[in-house]
């Protein structure tokens, strides 16, 4: 379980408040949607999780433990991270980069190879075939599957995703989306995703927070947002992906005519 | 081979050596302290503006004053360290800026992928921002190297034997072959030194999955030979290397180049071991022997006087002479004597220009003076004698340009200036038929060769006599034969040596 307690971020002493007040609680295997506008402090919130940032006031929670009371080196090992740009790091070949978490934690060599096969597997690509590339060699959907191999790695149960399908086309990103619900659910994983895409947020996550200048405004499952939405914005925020769905449905039943 | 590529040739394994091992020095110093700190200012703003701004001030000083500079802050130490020490210097610049600018140039997401995956600053540093910016890093050190093997040539100025020595002994005595062999074969370094950098860098971008396995073979081979054959001549260059009774100097042009060559000479048919370290600079060649980096060389009577000493006035040639052999002895060296000749300044002008303005003393100019162009070499002009020429005479040029010696007879001769500040003793004179304004005045101070030793080599036994034919042994007229013979005739140094000798012996025999 994941707890966030009034945690608040402001950069510099005096500036306004990029996270305002923000309390979560998460269960275990639960995938948690971020939603919100960029600049709302979504990803503020992401990175404090893992201390990319740290919080100006408040708790979080994580492995029953403050996460101030952590080294912030182990703390980061142990969480997944699939990151917004990718990031892979170029001057590896994609196994190295799948193994980067193993090999700092000193796994033995054979064992983290061994994983890295295991994961590239998981995630859809032949480890024979891409082990050895370069990520410039890969497509975009590809990349972004060894960037979740990564996170992947080292076995974490926290996965933390700074909106890891933005950038791909709307086939491959349908396409990864369902793979990845299905290795969530094969392993249990808690996850973390930041997104400012309703429709991925209200298919994938179990819950969905919609945030807005800093502040949670609504915090609840797909359903009850659709049914209630508490405040204007969420409303707007699901407007968009509703009446698309409404046209779709309409064009699918005049075509049957 | 023909006898004058052989004459130089013979000088390469001691050039080659001294360049090499200069060169990597350098570059060796320059990149161990240059990467640490692009990466101190790369961490930290406040580093990286001053320190950028320090490195590329010291790119800004001419090299050679670096090189001077070096010497006097080592108090008058010549040779490998000064050379070493401003070469470092020299080529920080572009290996910190290029440092920075790749540290800087890794894309942020990357960085934060780092860190977000748990590496510390540490890893972050050595596994993914190094490695990332090492292309523009290489970059850098092969600017810097290409540049290092070029400047290591103007060390033979400070005394560090290099590709330099070819070089300069060429444009003094108007060698062509000679500066051709040196400016080839730093050329040619430099070349190899950046196709080996250049091969280590591909190895390190490369591997069989990204290239051909020949490819990568190829590359591997090549290196290795490449580095081979550096590391074979080198140390072949270093195999009968017995330590010199003594290391002869002399300034940069031919009179000092034949004089070095008799000297060694001479003190090699006494049984001596000798070394020469010829193309230093004027003071640099003083101060050596002064604290015995120098055994042995040959300085004019009047270059004491009005340099050394600070001296002002023309008691004239004997009083200069006695007293300025007396500071030579004040300041812990030992005047061996003079040499007999003296190689004074004086105004020269082509014949046919000067019956033509009907010049015959210095007097004779100072009404035309403001149309004339005269030319002197690079000192002249800045010495105290010209000032007083200048006010004895209340006399100025309509322009005064600076040449080199060698260049300066070519320019009075072509026409291209009225009269040049000549050398008494030259064999230029002579040979371009120029007249030699007198000075009835007594404004240009006398200039007798005086043979300065070290301490050391003043009281190793056998040294003072074998000097002692030397003294007072070469007249003003064979020594303008010397001179003429390198730099009307094209011979070489080791022709005009022997004129040189067989005159001592000659006056011996009799």
């Amino acid at each position: 379980m994941i707890t966030l307690e009034n945690v608040c971020k402001s950069y510099g002493a005096d500036g306004p408040l990029a996270v305002d007040d923000v309390s979560l609680t998460i269960n275990e295997g639960e995938i948690i949607g971020l939603i919100g506008e960029s600049g709302c402090g979504k990803t503020t919130t992401l990175k404090m999780i893992n201390r990319l940032e740290e919080p100006t006031s408040g708790s979080i929670i994580v492995n029953g433990k403050d996460v101030r009371e952590q080294d912030p080196v182990e703390l980061r090992r142990g969480i997944g991270y699939v990151f917004q740009g990718i990031g892979l790091f170029p001057h590896y070949s994609i196994g190295r980069n799948v193994s980067a978490v193993p090999e700092l934690l000193g796994w033995p060599a054979e064992e983290a190879r061994e994983r890295a096969e295991e994961v590239l597997t998981l995630v859809g690509l032949a480890p024979d075939e891409y082990r050895d590339r370069r990520p410039t060699e890969l497509s975009g959907g590809q990349q972004q599957r060894v960037g979740v191999a990564r996170a992947l790695a080292a076995r974490p149960e926290l996965l933390l995703m700074d909106e890891p399908f933005g950038a791909l086309d709307p086939i491959t990103r349908g396409e990864l989306q369902d793979e990845f619900l299905r290795i969530q659910r094969s392993l249990n994983l808690t996850v973390i995703m930041v997104t400012h895409d309703m429709t991925e947020a209200l298919l994938m996550a179990d819950r969905i927070a919609v945030m807005k200048s800093g502040r949670i405004l609504q915090f609840g499952t797909p359903k009850e947002l659709l049914r209630s939405p508490a405040h204007e914005f969420v409303q707007q925020m699901i407007q968009l992906p509703k009446k698309r769905a409404d046209s779709l449905e309409k064009l699918m039943g005049d075509a049957e005519v | 081979m023909s006898g004058a590529l052989y004459e130089q040739l013979i000088l390469m394994p001691d050039y080659f050596r001294g360049h090499l091992l200069l060169t990597i020095a350098a570059m060796s110093g320059s990149i161990a302290i240059s990467i640490p700190l692009g990466i101190w200012a790369a961490q930290s703003p406040r580093v990286k503006q001053p320190l950028l701004a320090v490195v590329s001030i010291v790119q800004t000083f001419p090299s050679l004053a670096i090189l001077a500079l070096m010497v006097a802050l080592l108090g008058g130490k010549i040779g490998f360290l000064p050379a070493f020490l401003a070469l470092t210097m020299y080529s920080m610049l572009p290996i910190v800026r290029n440092t920075v600018t790749g540290l800087e140039s890794i894309p942020p997401d990357i960085v934060e992928a780092a860190r977000g995956i748990g590496m510390t600053s540490r890893q972050i540093l050595l596994k993914v921002r190094l490695p990332l910016a090492l292309p523009i890093i290489i970059a850098g050190i092969r600017t810097a190297m290409v540049w290092t093997v070029g400047l290591a040539t103007l060390s033979t100025l400070v005394g560090a034997t290099s590709f330099g020595n070819y070089i300069f002994t060429g444009i003094q005595t108007r060698n062509l072959l000679a500066i051709t062999v040196g400016s080839l074969a730093s050329a040619l370094m430099a070349v190899t030194l950046d196709a080996i950098i250049g091969g280590i860098q591909w190895l390190a971008e490369n591997d069989e999955t990204t290239a051909t396995k020949q490819k990568v073979k190829l590359t591997k081979r090549l290196l290795s030979g490449a580095t081979l054959a550096l590391v074979a001549i080198t140390v072949v260059t270093f195999l009968p290397k017995p330590k010199p009774d003594f290391i002869i100097g002399s300034k940069a042009f031919t009179e000092q180049y034949i004089l070095a060559g008799l000297l060694a000479e001479t003190l090699t048919q006494a049984g001596f071991r000798v070394e020469k370290r010829t193309g230093l600079g004027s003071d640099i060649a003083f101060d050596a022997t002064r604290t015995g980096n120098i055994d042995l060389y040959m300085e004019y009577s009047g270059t004491l006087w009005a340099n050394h000493m600070d001296k002002e006035g023309n008691p004239g040639r004997e009083a200069i002479r006695e007293q300025t052999m007396a500071y030579v002895d004040e300041q812990g060296m030992v005047s061996v004597g003079p040499s007999g000749f003296q190689n004074l300044y004086a105004f020269a002008m082509r014949r046919d220009r000067a019956e033509e303005l009907g010049i015959k003393t210095i007097e004779d100019l100072v009404p035309v003076a403001s149309q004339l162009v005269c030319g002197g070499d690079l000192e002249f002009f800045g010495r105290p004698e010209w000032i007083r020429v200048r006010d004895l005479y209340s006399l100025d040029f309509d322009k005064k340009l600076t040449f080199d010696a060698a260049l300066m007879y070519n320019a009075v001769n072509d026409r291209q200036v009225d009269l040049i500040t000549a050398y008494s003793t030259d064999g230029r004179v002579a040979a371009y038929d120029l007249v030699i304004i007198e000075d009835p005045r007594n404004a240009l101070l006398p200039y007798d060769g005086l043979y300065l030793a070290s301490q050391k080599a003043a009281n190793t036994p056998g040294f003072l006599e074998a000097m002692a034919p030397l003294v007072n042994g070469i007249p003003d007229e064979v020594m303008r034969e010397a001179n003429k013979v390198v730099d009307v005739d094209g011979r070489s140094i080791s022709e005009a040596v022997d004129v040189l000798l067989e005159h001592i012996a000659g006056e011996n025999a009799d």
